[in-house]
């Protein structure tokens, strides 16, 4: 039967045929489409891989920054509470000083006075004795006629003075 | 609404053509007055030919013929149109179609004794031009898909390319991959390039209008030289570990020497599996298309038992062969498919080494 026996003009042109397909396709088709489809794959693979570590740096970016936050809040508190401590300290040092001050003045302005007092008491007691000097003065002009006397007398006033003065 | 529409006028125009072509029939009866002879039909569109038969109108064939080749012992070289036979009838240059004998339907020639011998044929039949058709566009379709892939391969591929990328992805690695083992790189191209050969012709053999139509993967002599490709491709690349298998092979001494049976076996057996190959591909396409010829030459041989059966089995007929068209796109496919998974697993075994040799 003929269809059974190969017929040597066919199987050379399929040997032909074949023969340039196998050697068109198997060296510049398959082997180009599988190198490019491989290289795809591994670039989504490496896309993805990346794509995931970059959202793992995020997240930890995030965790990092939000652990600061809370540590700078926490030192925002506790820098209010010492200011607000240094602040009192402070004021209560400050009332300590003017007090210290206060009393300061206040014993100058006592000894102030002091001096003054006896300033007066004392240009007082020349007034008094200015005047006293003058009213003898006055009633000795008359009594004291005697030169002898009168030198005596004075004598005896100059040491009262002096004693009292002194 | 629209998908309906076009429908509904698809199928109008399906039960035209079916009026018309049990009509047809009919009429070409009443010209023709003769049986029809139902083996000899399916064998003739079957068998390779010299020309390439579109369709008959009336009574004229439109066919274009093919060029003719040919070495004679004594003669020498011929090169000439297969118009000049006159679809048989006249001998050109000492050359004719025999009518019948051994070499029906191929070219003889007569030598000086008289004696009927054959030519080397070399002539571009109808498979043969079929074949160098269904390359170029095989090669034509993969070049393509491979540029688009190198001009820009990050890019996902749409349509026709994109699905393309998608069927030789799926074949590379649900069929070879596994089947090869590591090296299976290497194969690849080769039995990928097989399958869609395969694939190619076995699909343009279900289109029956002009380019396609050849019964080209069910010729013995196309799925011979596969079959030698892929016994070449296993046996060349065969490890140590497989020879030494076939040829010393771990069963009791007495078994291989002094009379060496089971080498005797074992050598059988690698040359039926490319043979098996070689029929199972040829058998399964040349089935398919002799069960969808039997069904369209229903409608020709009902004609003489009256119109109105005639016009019955014309629906049957062509409802059939739209089934049978179906099963046979599976085929094409599985074919294809079995073709490559056993080369490839051929190819897997011949690459065993000793280290991963079962017990």
């Amino acid at each position: 039967m003929s269809l059974l026996s190969p017929e040597p003009g066919l199987l050379f042109w399929m040997m032909l045929s074949f023969g340039i397909v196998l050697f068109v396709l198997g060296k510049y088709g398959f082997p180009v489409i599988l190198k490019m489809v491989d290289k795809r794959y591994n670039y989504i693979e490496e896309s993805l891989q990346s794509a995931r570590k970059a959202q793992e740096e995020l997240a930890r970016v995030k965790e990092t920054g939000e652990a600061l936050l809370i540590q700078a809040r926490k030192d925002q508190a506790l820098i209010l509470k010492e200011t607000a401590r240094k602040n009192e300290i402070l004021i209560v040092q400050a009332r300590e000083e003017a007090q210290k001050e206060a009393e300061k003045i206040i014993i100058a302005a006592r000894n102030q006075i002091q001096t003054e007092k006896e300033e007066a008491i004392r240009s007082i007691r020349n007034e008094v004795s200015r005047l006293s000097i003058d009213l003898t003065e006055r009633i000795l002009r008359e009594k004291l006629s005697t030169n002898e006397d009168q030198l005596r007398l004075i004598d005896r006033l100059f040491e009262e003075i002096e004693i009292s003065n002194s | 609404m629209i998908k309906d529409k076009l429908l509904q006028n698809l199928l109008a125009v399906f039960m035209l053509l079916l009026s018309a072509s049990s009509l047809f029939a009919a009429n070409s009866n009443v010209s023709m007055n003769k049986e029809l002879n139902v083996k000899e039909f399916i064998l003739d569109h079957l068998a390779d030919s010299y020309e390439w038969h579109i369709t008959t109108i009336g009574e004229k064939d439109l066919s274009i013929p093919l060029p003719i080749i040919l070495y004679s012992k004594t003669s020498g070289w011929h090169l000439f149109s297969a118009s000049h036979f006159h679809h048989g009838e006249h001998a050109v240059e000492g050359f004719q179609i025999a009518t019948d004998g051994k070499y029906k339907g191929k070219i003889i020639e007569i030598d000086l004794i008289g004696n009927v011998v054959r030519p080397l044929d070399l002539s571009l039949t109808k498979n043969a031009v079929s074949l160098l058709f269904s390359s170029l566009l095989l090669i034509f379709i993969i070049m393509s898909v491979a540029r688009s892939l190198n001009r820009n391969p990050m890019e996902s591929k749409k349509g026709f390319i994109g699905l393309m990328e998608m069927f030789i992805m799926t074949i590379n690695d649900d069929i070879i991959k596994p089947s090869v083992g590591k090296d299976y790189k290497r194969f690849a191209p080769f039995l990928l390039t097989v399958f869609f050969f395969i694939f190619v012709n076995n699909l343009l053999g279900l289109i029956p209008l002009f380019p396609g139509g050849a019964n080209v993967t069910g010729n013995i002599a196309v799925t011979m030289v596969l079959a030698v490709a892929t016994f070449l491709v296993v046996n060349l690349n065969g490890s140590k570990a497989y020879y030494i298998d076939i040829l010393w092979p771990e069963v009791p001494t007495w078994l291989k020497a002094p009379i060496p049976l089971m080498p005797v076996i074992e050598i059988v057996g690698l040359l039926t599996k490319p043979f098996a190959l070689m029929v199972r591909l040829f058998a399964n396409i040349m089935a398919g298309h002799s069960i969808v010829l039997g069904l369209t030459v229903l409608i020709f041989i009902t004609v003489s038992l009256g119109s109105s059966i005639n016009a019955g089995m014309t629906i049957v007929s062509v409802i059939f062969t739209v089934f049978i068209d179906f099963v046979e796109l599976l085929i094409a496919y599985i074919q294809a498919y079995v073709f490559t998974l056993l080369s490839a697993v051929f190819i897997g075994q011949a690459r065993v080494s000793h280290s991963e040799k079962p017990i």
